[in-house]
């Protein structure tokens, strides 16, 4: 495979996993807005730190007004991660690699891009947005469902779940970090119903207060949540869960290019250095140091992925 | 269909019996249904310089194109001469230069001719084939006689919109293909591969190393690169994942650079190499050419193959069949005024309200004058541009071109055709599939079937014999 199509996979994945986080996140934002009095500046304030678009927004905006930030995060173009900028690029993507696609996941991808674009065009009304952030999810999900039913598990399909796997744990990682605050002791705030609706919009950015309450029958505090996103292995937008994603991927490269790489180590440790830890030692060591330390790694890690495969050159 | 007699023509009669049965309404919803499933396939063309929408769709008309399979074989016959001649054409005037010897074709319109390339003097491309892709635009003009309009030797592109009118055609009327017998096109992309691998250099393995260079995908035809490559299971690669390594083309993989012994570039020959031709060109890959002049790459077509293929040629194929092959050129040319002959200058100035001008390397149906269709003061404009530079013009008749039905929102009515069929050449054969491309006018009387001048295509049948 050329290392072109290599990136243009792993971009494809990390866009399209990109504009449907950024849904998420405008809904966990919305569910906030509507359920507290005065409209909830603070928290589309946290959306856009989390969506790591505070400065960006600040040079166009002055205000955290909801209905800007919605825009700004749906639909402005001129924002790199909006949904329609994010679904763009991964629609360019996607005609690029398209030799490395099947007909269905490709077709997915331009439909989703029509759909979303026309979808986006004009400026949203209050009352279509729940129906427009269904349509992102439901469309995305169309694209992954397509990936997982006619894609070949060989190197295309790795690098392409090597770029959805990065940025998911970008994400959960940065919503923690944004919140991390709310996570912290002191006990006495525990059980306040400020917090209960803070953390259930931390578990609604991710899509994981009915499998957090699987897990966790009849309690709800920080530590159980911080520890349900960051190790339980079989929450699918865990830090643990993905990091042994980028692991198995890239072990399955390794062994169809009978080569071994920088990447996998890095991957390797990543995981192992995650996963060694029990929820008390990362409080102790600090949540915000520690969930920082993974941001920078997967980071680091997603620039070694490049090099080894050639993406550019 | 519209023979005059209102007796279905022979090769339409299956179905016409077929269309008479259908309902108009659930036609013209066939029609947008078709044209939702190019814009889900993505098929679609860039438009240069047109922001508002950077991918357009080409209209596509639902009723087929029909070619009896005896037309059809007499037409292969001549398409088949005339791809020889050519190809014998590209290699003598790189070699002894023999017609020009004869003074069969005047030796100022090659040394004069932009296309010539003074680099491929001398060189033997693999297999000596330089036009390994062809396109023969034809027109009808009665029945059974046909002219060739233009020939394309050095990247035609269509084929395909050839290749998924047909899959549409299937999706949408699966039980028309039960009831009528057409002749296949979808092997196309199989052929294609068979006839570059027999092209490869010498010392290519078995199953040598084919890839697609495409400028990008900003270039109008992209997605028929990407579906090619993605067709015949080549590579679709870009200059940026080239490089010369140990003498070879290869391209960077995920694991390091790979040799690559056939490409079939869409990219025109002065941005193949920016060492040895346009400095300026990001398109192509340094020293490429060094490698091709070594023996040890297939490009395809070769460069400098649109040495044969512009207008001022092409009213000497006629005498470039006889040359070659030793016998009459059994598909007639179109009676080419060349305007750089006085005598033809003033009978084309003359006459320019009956006549179509074109430019010589001119493509795409820009810079052409419909003389029955100009306004006054196009005409004035074009005899100014005739007399300032008549080198650069021919001209010809205005063909009474055939036409065949189309489905508007009134029923079936007549429009103006051409035919691009799609030939392979390979040391082995050649290799034309049935059919080809049909581009249609969609406005009424209108004789420009360019896509980029807003015609249409449709899917091409031969009958099955």
């Amino acid at each position: 495979m050329l290392g072109t199509t290599a990136g243009g996979l792993f971009w494809m994945f990390r866009n399209l996993e990109r504009s449907e986080n950024t849904a998420r996140l405008v809904e966990a934002g919305l569910r906030i807005a509507l359920t507290r009095p005065g409209g909830g500046h603070d928290e589309w304030e946290s959306v856009v730190n989390t969506a790591g678009a505070a400065a960006d927004y600040l040079s166009t905006h002055q205000t955290f007004d909801g209905a800007s930030v919605v825009d700004y995060l749906l639909r402005d173009p001129s924002n790199p991660s909006s949904v329609l900028s994010a679904m763009e690029a991964a629609r360019n993507n996607a005609r690029m690699v398209r030799t490395a696609l099947t007909r269905e996941v490709w077709e997915a991808t331009n439909e989703s891009w029509m759909r979303l674009t026309a979808a986006l065009t004009k400026p949203i009304q209050d009352r279509d947005l729940p129906q427009l952030l269904s349509l992102i999810r439901r469309e995305t999900t169309l694209v992954r469902g397509s990936l997982a039913g006619t894609m070949m598990r060989n190197d295309q399909y790795d690098f392409a779940h090597l770029g959805m796997f990065l940025e998911r744990s970008d994400n959960t990682a940065r919503i923690l970090d944004v919140k991390y605050y709310l996570l912290l002791p002191p006990e006495a705030q525990v059980g306040s119903r400020l917090d209960s609706i803070q953390w259930e919009t931390i578990l609604r950015s991710v899509s994981a207060q009915r499998a957090f309450r699987w897990a966790n029958p009849g309690e709800m505090n920080a530590r159980a949540i911080a520890s349900f996103l960051i190790l339980d292995p079989r929450m699918p937008r865990s830090l643990a869960f993905c990091y042994s994603k980028l692991n198995d991927n890239l072990s399955y490269l390794e062994s169809t290019y009978g080569s071994s790489v920088p990447s996998k180590a890095m991957a390797q440790d990543l995981l192992q250095s995650t996963t060694a830890s029990s929820i008390g030692d990362i409080f102790d060591q600090g949540l915000h140091e520690f969930l920082q330390s993974r941001i920078e790694l997967a980071n680091q890690l997603a620039s070694q992925i490049e090099t080894d495969y050639r993406f550019h050159g | 269909m519209f023979s005059g007699d209102e007796k279905p023509r022979g090769p339409y009669q299956s179905y016409n019996e077929w269309f008479d049965g259908q309902d108009s309404t659930r036609l013209l919803r066939k029609s947008v249904e078709a044209e939702a499933l190019f814009r889900r396939t993505g098929i679609t063309f860039n438009v240069y310089g047109d922001s508002e929408a950077d991918e357009r769709l080409i209209p596509f008309d639902i009723v087929p194109r029909i070619i009896s399979a005896k037309e059809w074989a007499k037409l292969a016959k001549g398409i088949e001469q005339r791809v020889r001649a050519l190809n014998a054409f590209v290699h003598d005037i790189y070699h002894r230069q023999e017609i020009l010897k004869a003074g069969r074709v005047p030796t100022r319109l090659i040394s004069e001719n932009e296309a010539f390339m003074p680099e491929m003097v001398g060189l033997s491309p693999p297999g000596d084939i330089y036009t390994h892709i062809v396109g023969i635009d034809i027109v009808r003009t009665a029945k059974s006689e046909f002219y060739v309009l233009e020939d394309n030797a050095r990247t035609p592109s269509g084929v395909s919109y050839m290749l998924e009118n047909r899959e549409t055609m299937l999706h949408m009327f699966p039980e028309l293909f039960s009831q009528i017998k057409v002749a296949r096109v979808n092997d196309y992309a199989l052929q294609l591969r068979q006839s570059l691998t027999e092209c490869a250099p010498e010392g290519s393995a078995e199953d040598p190393v084919l890839a697609v260079l495409t400028p990008g995908m900003y270039n109008s035809a992209y997605f028929e690169h990407s579906f090619i490559a993605d067709q015949m299971g080549a590579e679709l690669v870009e200059g940026r994942d080239l490089r010369v390594c140990e003498g070879k083309l290869a391209m960077r993989t995920t694991q390091g650079y790979r040799p690559i012994d056939v490409l079939y570039r869409r990219v025109d020959d002065d941005f193949l190499d920016p060492l040895n031709f346009n400095p300026l060109s990001r398109l192509g890959v340094p020293g490429i050419f060094d490698v091709y002049r070594a023996g040890r790459l297939t490009l395809a077509n070769a460069p400098g193959t649109g040495i044969s293929d512009d207008k001022a040629i092409y009213s000497y194929m006629p005498e470039i069949i006889e040359f070659y092959t030793g016998e009459q050129a059994l598909l007639q040319n179109v009676p080419t005024w060349r305007c750089l002959e006085p005598d033809s200058l003033a009978y084309v100035l003359d006459n320019l309200d009956e006549l179509v001008v074109k430019e010589v390397h001119g493509s795409g149906g820009y810079g052409m004058l419909i003389g029955p269709a100009a306004s006054k003061a196009e005409l004035k404009k074009f005899t100014k541009k005739l007399k300032a530079n008549p080198h650069n013009y021919i001209a010809q008749p205005t063909l009474a071109l055939s036409s065949v039905p189309i489905l508007t929102e009134n029923g079936l009515a007549p429009r103006h055709v051409d035919l691009r069929p799609f030939v392979l050449m390979s040391p082995k054969k050649v290799h034309i599939t049935p059919g080809g491309l049909t581009r249609v006018a969609l406005e009424e009387g209108s004789l420009v079937v360019n896509s980029s001048q807003g015609g249409g295509t449709k899917d091409t049948w031969v009958m099955e014999g």
